[in-house]
Formats: structure tokens, sequence, C-alpha cells
């Protein structure tokens, strides 16, 4: 185990390294940070010195070289926009972001494996048909447009819930969280689900064929005979063996949750990351474009190894770190 | 599966843990918020108030970022020498007046009894250093050293009278420093940027204190009740910023904020039909138009015959190709059907009532068979094929209105395609001159149209800073020697009608095509009003109960 | 199961009442056991009519919308059933540069669904390819990949595109060539993830006792067994790949403004949702939906004919 841990990580540094790279040249291809962020009635000798401020002014490689050498100690440079440390800025909003996107993965589980179940279990019957056509409808409609048919229904039409922002929040070990507070809850809400959708609809869909396909195997013939009773059948020995290719699809999703956060930021104005980016992206704020991809990616290493643990806890065929054939 | 189940029950237990800690502590925050308020004295009728922003403010320090947005908020905290009024006239501010004691020398007197937010005195050693710190301010992305830079000597006569001595004849110096916000001498002299933005070093002299300041997020600000310019009616301002133009809308349709800006053109026929919302607008400062590649002299970028094979001649630098381009466009058409009549059509760079337009200039008549007569006579009677490239996502309804130019050159027998992308390409290409043919916009920060002349059209010259945003890269001698001999002219009258001379030079040889002045729309709740700007700043100061 | 078993079952003869044995064809028995449900006929015929259109739209749009010269400023955001200048109605009105908004959804059906399939598939191929080589090698190959499909994964759909754009420049090729970057790290993972458990069953252990080659083993037995999962994945993402296309031209990328796919349609008509004129992105909207959910059903249907594990 500890072998396989370490591998893990040297593999993850490496990671990490090529997305830096990857980053930089891709900004460099993309624009000209000074033209986007210099007033354009500025002379020449502002845009010198504007270059030379940025650091732009020396060639490609030096730029990265020095990149690296301060992101050893923890300093990814400063925002070319707000001129405070990228790596901060990012952590500061991380945690709306995160806990939208919990919400988000929340709502998708707890609603979605449900009914998945019970399309699944009866999926001649019309709630089954129902639960699927309406799983259909879940992902067809992009993100960006569900978001505003909600803000338009529920804050405009009805005014229940509120349109845009973060509610107020309460620090947990120093972190500023927004749903232990029914304001933060009213605000939550919208932007979480409307993320949730599509996740929703996904796991409807791979519950109930998972269902399907375990109900004609052989150990749940079996378990029959024996006479457990349908609860104990379903909700172990069922649950248990189709939660794999449910469990991947969630680690997997929470990362393009976190990704498919930035549309759903950008209409309900959430304080995150994802909105963050795109106006970096925008601005060619490259110091914060990378300090965000590498937070993100580290997450999402994270995430993988932590999928793949589950995996072996769940299912005894699978081992970690096998070579072809042997076993440990 | 027995470890999963320790591990659940464990968490399950940390929840009333935590729940208990959160309501505690929000409880605690709740009633030293309260506290905190009452201590202020205010008057009975003060209110608070959310304003909706369409950009993000990158920083509280007013010197960091010379950009519209961040100039407009800061206007609450700091305030310059001299002020624009709604109408871009210079209108005194922290100097009670000026004059030119000679071609390169200004007098300046400045107000008394002023009080920084600290308490302490206003003087003219606050502005003396103001003027130093402005050029040295670590990373800044687009300083405000290009208005401070003519300044070469500055001389204190005493607490209220500075005199500046300048390099050349600047007449337009007070124009200028209506971009330099005075900081305190004694707060600024160790403050750095992120100082600003925490609100420590953010004391100035204006209407309004800083509260906070969150990133990309939201400003925070409170009246100043000792302000020497008089009581404002609100008390606590939030400028929320929503950069998404429906969520702007959204907030104020449900009543999240009492104002947005830039109400997208989309709307407005439905908010000006809704009782509950009053609509405010004026013409502004900005102009779109349309830069035309005037460098290449053969084979220019994204120009062929329709067969696709390169151009001898580069068709642009024909006059009567250019009258041609502008005739052909339906400028009305545009400004009622895709601006939704937030537009008026351009015939110069600024529209009528700022300084230096001239009233004999008219915008081109929409003529297609015209243009098309004047494209056979310069050698074109079948046209030929261009791309038209603009951003999408930077000017108001930039992208379609690239799209419709694109409609009426295709009635006149040109083949064009369309080619819109983000500002961040854009931009950069445009000033590497990729294109041939680009959609552009530019406000006239000064208010007088010489200085949008020298940087679209004078001849490239940046050791002279002229002709810095030419991305057409015209270049016309005459106009050139018109245009330098009014810049340096300190008599206002005559300087103005020379700018006028020299942008009737311009427009008449088509150096570039203007297109309609944006119109600034706000939109508030029925019981306030707005009064609104040229320079397209939301100020609440600006804001007032509707009576 | 293989193929010769199943190509067995389906010409067992089925009962009849006296008289010679009926025999059934592959594709007879294929086509009854798929028609039992009616949703999915529904599904397929919608989707037998939508690919129609998209394939002859020139030749019935009242208009062909690419078409600058054809447009009018002048008959922008007319109402459904409004009549323009020319005199012509528009059934679903126009959008707000002219356009006849069926001749755009015709259109724009063409360029969504070719976009949609051609970058599913090649994302799919490529995906399948190198998430079965990953799980059956193992070792630094498993490794390699793997550590890709991270890197790739972690990469935000939109920043790949902008970069893409930058490089590349506009048009459908481009914004494909985008997608298949995105999606094809989702299939390697899912497909290894299958894959590994497969492995470890019984019958790859006998064939590789039976010393049959490896890319025998990988495609004529693994293969078939990982596919139930991704036809699944699939489906949704051709669902996906429509949606993020105009999720990307909703951020101003993409295919280029004058020849709209459904998904900037939508993108377009966004700004007037809330102004009252519905129909410039309500319309695409319904095609878009429309679209995707035959498909669905029909896939779902085709899933579960096909899977051998649901075989009674």
């Amino acid at each position: 185990m500890l072998s396989y841990t370490l591998r893990r990580l040297f593999q993850s540094g490496f990671v990490l390294l090529m997305m830096s790279f990857l980053v930089f040249v891709g900004v460099y291809a993309i624009g000209n940070p000074v033209e986007l962020l210099i007033n354009p009635q500025a002379d020449d000798a502002e845009r010198v010195r504007a270059t030379i401020a940025m650091g732009l002014d020396k060639p490609f490689y030096a730029q990265y070289l020095a990149f690296l050498g301060t992101a050893s100690t923890g300093d990814f440079g400063r925002s070319f926009v707000f001129n405070v440390p990228a790596l901060s800025l990012i952590l500061q909003k991380l945690p709306a972001t995160i806990e939208l996107a919990l919400f988000a993965m929340m709502i998708a589980v707890v609603v979605g494996i449900p009914l998945g179940l019970i399309a699944g279990l009866k999926p001649d019957s019309f709630v089954g048909r129902a639960i699927m056509a309406l799983s259909i409808i879940g992902f067809s409609l992009p993100t960006f447009w569900v978001g505003l048919v909600l803000i338009m229904f529920f804050s405009v039409h009805l005014g229940w819930l509120p349109s845009n922002g973060r509610g107020d929040t309460v620090d947990v070990l120093g972190i500023p969280v927004s749903f232990l507070t029914w304001d933060g809850l009213t605000h939550l809400f919208m932007p979480a689900f409307n993320l949730a959708l599509f996740k929703l609809s996904l796991l409807i869909r791979l519950t109930r064929s998972g269902t399907r396909e375990a109900l004609l195997q052989d150990y749940v013939k079996f378990a029959r005979a024996k006479g457990l009773s349908n609860t104990r059948v379903i909700g172990v020995h069922v649950l248990k063996n189709i939660m794999i290719p449910i469990v991947t699809v969630i680690g997997l999703e929470f990362g393009s949750v976190i990704a498919f956060a930035i549309v759903t930021e950008t209409i309900f104005a959430w304080p995150g990351t994802g909105k963050l980016l795109i106006d970096s992206i925008n601005q060619l704020d490259r110091p914060v474009i990378v300090a965000y991809l590498l937070v993100i990616v580290s997450l999402f290493i994270f995430i993988n190894f932590l999928v793949d643990v589950v995996y072996s806890v769940l299912d005894p065929r699978v081992r970690l770190g096998a070579q072809s054939g042997g076993g440990h | 599966m027995i470890y999963a189940r320790r591990i659940f029950t464990g968490l399950l237990a940390t929840v009333p843990m935590a729940l208990t800690y959160a309501v505690t502590s929000g409880a605690a925050a709740q009633t030293s918020a309260q506290t905190s308020t009452q201590a202020a004295a205010k008057p009975a009728h003060a209110r608070d108030i959310s304003i909706g922003l369409q950009a993000a403010i990158t920083s509280m320090d007013p010197h960091y970022h010379n950009v519209g947005p961040n100039n407009s908020t800061l206007r609450h905290i700091f305030q310059p020498l001299v002020a624009p009024d709604e109408n871009q006239k210079l209108t005194p501010a922290l100097a009670t007046s000026w004059r030119a004691i000679d071609d390169t020398t200004w007098e300046f007197k400045l107000r008394k009894n002023v009080r920084w937010h600290d308490g302490s005195a206003f003087t003219a050693d606050d502005v003396a250093f103001t003027l130093k710190r402005v050029p040295n301010v670590p990373n800044s992305p687009s300083s405000f050293a290009t208005f401070t830079k003519p300044i070469i000597d500055v001389k204190i006569v005493d607490p209220h009278t500075i005199i500046f001595k300048t390099a050349f004849p600047h007449p337009l110096l007070p124009s200028d420093l209506t971009a330099v916000a005075i900081i305190s001498k004694a707060v600024g002299e160790k403050a750095t940027t992120d100082d600003y933005n925490s609100g420590k070093a953010a004391i100035g002299t204006g209407p309004y204190k800083f509260v906070e300041y969150v990133a990309n997020q939201r400003v925070v600000v409170k009246a100043n009740y000792g302000y020497w310019g008089g009581e404002e009616p609100w008390d606590k301002v939030t400028f929320k910023m929503l950069t998404s133009p429906a969520a702007r809308v959204a907030a104020l349709l449900s009543g999240d904020v009492e104002m947005i800006e830039t109400v997208p053109t989309a709307d407005i026929s439905q908010l000006e039909k809704n009782t509950k919302f009053a609509l405010s607008n004026k013409v502004s400062n900005r102009v779109i138009y349309a830069h035309l590649n005037q460098h290449q002299d053969k084979a220019p970028v994204f120009l062929t015959d329709k067969a696709g094979k390169a151009l001898e001649k580069n068709p642009l630098k024909d006059l009567r190709v250019r009258k041609a381009l502008s005739m052909a466009i339906n400028r009305d058409a545009i400004v009622s059907r895709v601006m939704e009549g937030r537009a008026v059509a351009a015939s110069q760079l600024l529209a009528d009532n700022f300084f230096g337009t001239s009233r004999k200039l008219k915008p081109a008549k929409f003529d297609p068979e015209g243009a098309k007569k004047l494209l056979a006579e310069a050698g074109y009677p079948n046209g030929f094929a261009m791309t038209i490239h603009g951003p999408n996502n930077r000017y108001i309804n930039d992208a379609a209105i690239a799209q419709t130019i694109a409609q009426f050159y295709s009635r006149i027998g040109i083949e064009v395609k369309v080619d819109t992308m983000p500002s961040s390409v854009y931009f950069t290409r445009a000033s590497k001159l990729e294109f041939s043919y680009m959609v552009l916009g530019w406000g006239t920060e000064s208010g007088e149209q010489g200085s949008a002349l020298r940087s679209l059209l004078a001849t490239y010259d940046t050791t002279k800073g002229m002709g810095v945003t030419n991305r057409g890269r015209y270049s016309n001698p005459a106009f050139d020697k018109a245009l330098g001999e009014a810049l340096v002219t300190m008599d206002d009258k005559k300087r103005e009608s020379m700018i006028q001379r020299a942008a009737e030079m311009a427009m008449e040889d088509v150096g570039l095509i203007p297109l309609h002045y944006e119109v600034s729309t706000w939109a508030t709740t029925k019981a306030l009003k707005y009064i609104p700007r040229t320079d397209q700043y939301t100020l609440a100061m600006n804001l007032k109960p509707a009576k | 199961m293989n193929a010769a078993a199943w190509l067995k079952r389906a010409t067992k003869s089925a009962p009849s009442f006296g008289g010679a044995p009926r025999i059934e064809s592959p594709l007879q028995r294929f086509w009854s056991e798929f028609s039992e449900s009616k949703l999915a006929l529904i599904g397929l015929m919608l989707l037998t009519m939508i690919i129609l259109i998209a394939i002859f739209a020139p030749l019935i749009s009242p208009q062909n919308p690419y078409d600058l010269s054809q447009l009018d400023i002048m008959d922008s955001k007319l109402a459904p059933g409004e009549k323009s200048g020319a005199g012509h109605t528009h059934l679903l009105g126009t959008d707000d540069q002219g356009r006849d908004m069926l001749s755009a959804i015709f259109y724009g059906l063409r360029i969504s669904l070719g976009v949609g399939v051609a970058s599913t598939a090649f994302a799919l191929a490529i995906g399948l390819f190198f998430g079965m080589i990953a799980a059956y090698f193992g070792g630094w190959i498993d490794t390699l990949i793997m550590r890709v499909v991270d890197i790739q994964l972690s990469f935000p759909a939109i920043l790949i595109a902008l970069i893409l754009l930058a490089v590349l420049g506009q048009g459908a090729d481009k914004i494909i060539v985008a997608l298949i970057t995105v999606q094809w790290a989702y299939y390697a993972r899912t497909v290894r993830a299958s894959a590994l458990v497969e492995k470890q069953k019984e019958y790859i252990e006998a064939a590789k006792v039976l010393a049959l080659s490896k890319t025998r083993i990988l495609f004529r037995h693994m293969l078939p067994n990982c596919l139930p999962p991704l036809i699944v994945v699939a489906t949704v993402q051709v669902a996906h790949a429509i949606a993020l296309e105009s999720t990307l031209s909703f951020l101003g990328l993409g295919l280029p403004i004058t020849e709209p796919s459904l998904g900037l349609l939508i993108s377009n008509g966004f700004t007037y949702l809330m102004s009252g004129k519905y129909w410039i992105s309500f319309y695409p909207g319904l095609a878009l939906l429309l679209t995707i959910m035959s498909i669905n059903l029909v896939a779902d249907q085709l899933r579960d004919v096909l899977n051998p594990r649901l075989k009674k």
C-alpha cells in the first residue's frame, strides 16, 4: 500500500508539472495580456512599463523558469488584474465552489439513485417510464438555459428565492460556509440544483441500467431462494454490486461538476473560482489561470485516488496496482 | 463494510456539534454588527441601497489600474482636483479654480476646510505627494502616469495654492487631472496596493467612506457625514458585481438591487413598459467605428477577389472604395433594429455638444446604389471578397453589428465573411495588424475630440505618442499638421475651431468609418431616479429619490 | 457470450403449431425485440425525421439562413406567424438578424448533429482503444495512459477550446477537435474500470490458457463485455457534446456566427428570454430537446436488446 501511494504521489507531481507547462504555453498562445489591460489611451512608454511590470518582456522560457522557481515556495505570482497573490485569491474563492459542487452532487445522489432504483425495478410501469422521460429532459438542456429559466420562475415570477450571490456565511474551522444559515440555503438551492440536473439524470439512467442487469444475475435468484427479504436483497446485494460504475461516475463527475460550475457561477453570480476563471481567461490573467488549474488538478488527482481506494473496498475482484494475472 | 459504518456514524455525530457551533457564532456575528451601526449617527431619511455593476472592480487603490469601472467606483471615496459633471464639463472638486499663467505654467487654488476621512486636513502637500506616487505603483497593468507625465515641476506656494510647470503647452492639463485621485500624504506614504484593498489606506475626501471590498464580488461604502459637499441621501451603498447581463436584469426584477447600469438592449422595451421601473439614458463618449487597413499597398490580408486570388492593389487605399463602404451601411437600421434605439448615428468621433465636434459633418447617407457606382468607378464593378473582424464580448451588441454590416455589404456585391472572437484574442491580433476591416469602439475620456483624433487617426508614431491606437495606420500629413498645431493651442476658442477643421479633414477623407455613438442606459426602481452621465460612470451621488 | 453462440441462438427455430419449423434471421429477431417498446418506436420515427430534415435542409427550407444577401435586418425579431417586408410568413418568427427561425433550425440541426455524432464517435474509438490497452497490459503503460487521462480531465473544456480557437481559428472542424479532446479521456477511464473487472474473470483466464493472441482476447472477448456501460455513457455523451457546443457558443467560441448551429441559436436568443421574444431561443431549444430525446429513446432500447446480461 505504501509503495503504491508513493508511486501515485510521484506521478502526480509529474502531472502537475506537465499541466503548468501546457497552461503557460496555452495562455501565451492566446494573446497578450497587456493589450487587454492597458488603457487604450496610454502612450507607448506606459505599455513598455506595464509589459516589464508583468514580467512579459522576458523570453518565454525565462518566464516559465522564473515561475517554477517561485512556485516551489508556494508563490504562484500576483494576479495581473487584482495584484494580490494568485494562490490566495483562488483559495479564498474555492470554499464557495466546493460547497456548490458538493451540494449539487448530494442532490444528484440523494435524488438520483433512489429514482434510478425505482425505474430499474419497475421499468415498464408508468412511474418507471416517467422517471426515464424526465431524466432525458434533464440532460438535454444546456445548463445556462435551465439556470435562466429557474431564475425567471423562482426569483422574478414567484419571488421565492434570491436570484444571485451567496447568502450569509458562518465560519466552520476558519472556512466560510453558507449552508448552515437559512439565507445561505435559499441562495444555494437554485445554483446547486441547476448544476445537479445533468448528473442527476445521468445517475438515474446508470442506476436503472445497473439495477436491471443485476436483477437477472444468479446471486439475486440465490438470495431470494434463501428467503431474504426484498429490501435486503435490493438494499444490500444489488446496491453493492451496481455501485462500481456509479462510483466511477460520481468520482469523474465531481471533477466535471467543478468545471461546469463555471457557467452556473456566471449566471447566478456565485462568487466561486469558476467565475474567477472565466474572467481571468477573458483578461489573460495568467497567474490566476495557472494557480486555478494547479489547485484543481491536485483536487482531481486526490479524488481519483479516493475513487480507486473505494473500488478496492467495494469490489474484492479489483486489486490495486496489480500486474496482469498476478495477485498480492 | 464495518469500517464504512463506523466512519458513517462518526460523521453523523459531528453534525449536531457543527450545527450548534455555527448557530452560536452566527448569532454572535449578528449582534456585533448591530451595535456598530448604532454607534454612527445618521439622519432619519438616509437609507441603504444596492447597485448592480457590469464589470468587476479590480482594486481599491485609485492609482493601480486606469480602467472605467474602477475609476467610477473609486470616485465615491477619492476625489480629483477637477471633476467632470454629467456632460464631462470641468467643475471644481478639490481645486476651486485654475488658470494658465503662461503657456507652460498653471496655478491651481485648492479648496479650504476639507478633511480626510481620518479627520486630518487636506493641503497642497497631499497633491504634491499624489503626483509623485502615481507613476510608482508596482505591478500596475495600466497606470495613470500618462496624465501626470506632462508635469515636470511642482511648486507649493501656500497650503492651498499649487503651481505646475509642463514641458510643453498642454491645454488639456485640467482635463487630464480629472483622472488623478488625490490621496493623503500621511496615510499614503507607506501604503501599498494591498493596504488599499484591505481598507487600511483607503482614506479619501469623498462623500463615502470605505467599508468592505471583496475581489470580484462587491464593494461596500458608507456615507461620510462630514463631507464638504453636503449630505448624501444614502447611508450604506453596496455595489454588486453582476457581469452576466441576464443576471443583472434578474437582480433588478427580483428586488436584489435597486439600480443597474448597462441595461442589455434586449430588455429595454420590457423595462420601459414595466411601471415598477424607470430608465434614464444619455449619449456617451463612446463611438463604435470601423478601422480600415490602409498600410498594405498590395495583397492586403483577408481581402481577395471573388475567386480567392490575392489583389494587386489594396482597395481600401482608394477614397472611392472607402466612401462606398461607408455609404452602404444603413446606420438608422442598426440604431433602430440592432441597438433598439439606444444609439445615435455617427459622423465623427464624438457626439454633438462635445468639445471639438464639427456641425458641418453629418452621418453618411444610406445609398447602396451610389455605393455600387463608386465601386465600379474605382475598378471593382463586381466587388471583391472581404472578411470583417470584430469582438463578441466587448461592446454592446458588437457581434450583431458586425453581422449586420456584412448584410449591407453583401447587397452591394461584396462577398463577406464575418469572424468574431473574444476580446482576449481579438485585440492582440488587431494590434498586430492581422485584419483589414475591424469593428472597434473608443471612449474619449477627456471629452474633447482632439484626443480621439490623436489616438485613432494621427500617423502612428509612438515616440511622440501619436496614433497609438491607429490600427488602420491611416496617414495624412496635412491632417497631422493641423491636429498637431491644435493640440498645443492654449486658447479654448481657437483650439476648438482648429480641432473642428482637423476632424472635417479626416472624415472627408474617410480615415475610418464612424458607425454610431453608444447611448448608456441605467434602470432604477420607480422610487429613484438616476442623473445619467456621458462618461458612463455609475455614481451614487447621481442617484436621487424620485420626487 | 460470443458471436457464434449468439448466432446459434438467433437461428434457433421458434415453436409453431404443426408444420415446418420457422427460421428467423438475426435481423428479424433483433427488430421484433426492439419494437417491443412503443416509446422506442416513436423515438426511432422522430430520429429518422430529424436526420432526413438535416440531410435535405437546403431543399425544404423557405430561406437559406447562411446567405447574408437573403437576410434583411429590418425583418428582425418578428413574432411567429408575422409577415416579413417581402410578404413571406415566418412560421416560427425571425431572430435578431432577420433569419427565418424554421430555416435556421433545419440548417442548425445539420451542424449540431454532425458535430455531436462525429466528435462522440471519434472520442469513443480513441477512448475505447486506450482504456482497454491500459487495463489489459497494466504496468507502466497503464500508468502513463491514466496520467495523461488525469491531465486531460483536469483541463476545463473552455480553456482547451479557447486555446485551440486562438491557435487554429474558427470552424466546425476545430470545434469537433476540441470536443474530441475534451471527451476521449472520459471513455478511457470508464472502459478501463470495466476492463479491470473483466480481466479478473475466468473467461479471460481461460482464453489466456488457450494461448489466444492478445489482440484476439482484447477485441473478441473483452471488448463486447465492456460495451454495455459504454453504450449508456455514449448515448449521454452525444447529448453532452451538442450541449457543450452550445455552451461554448454561449461563451463566444466556436462556430462562425453567420452559420449558427442549434447551440449558437439558443445562446443568441438567450438575451431575449426575459424580454418577451421567447421564440428566438425557445424553438431551437425545443428542437435540441427532441433531437436528444429521440437519440436516447432509440439507444435505450438498443442497449437493452443487445445487452447479453439482460437475456432471460
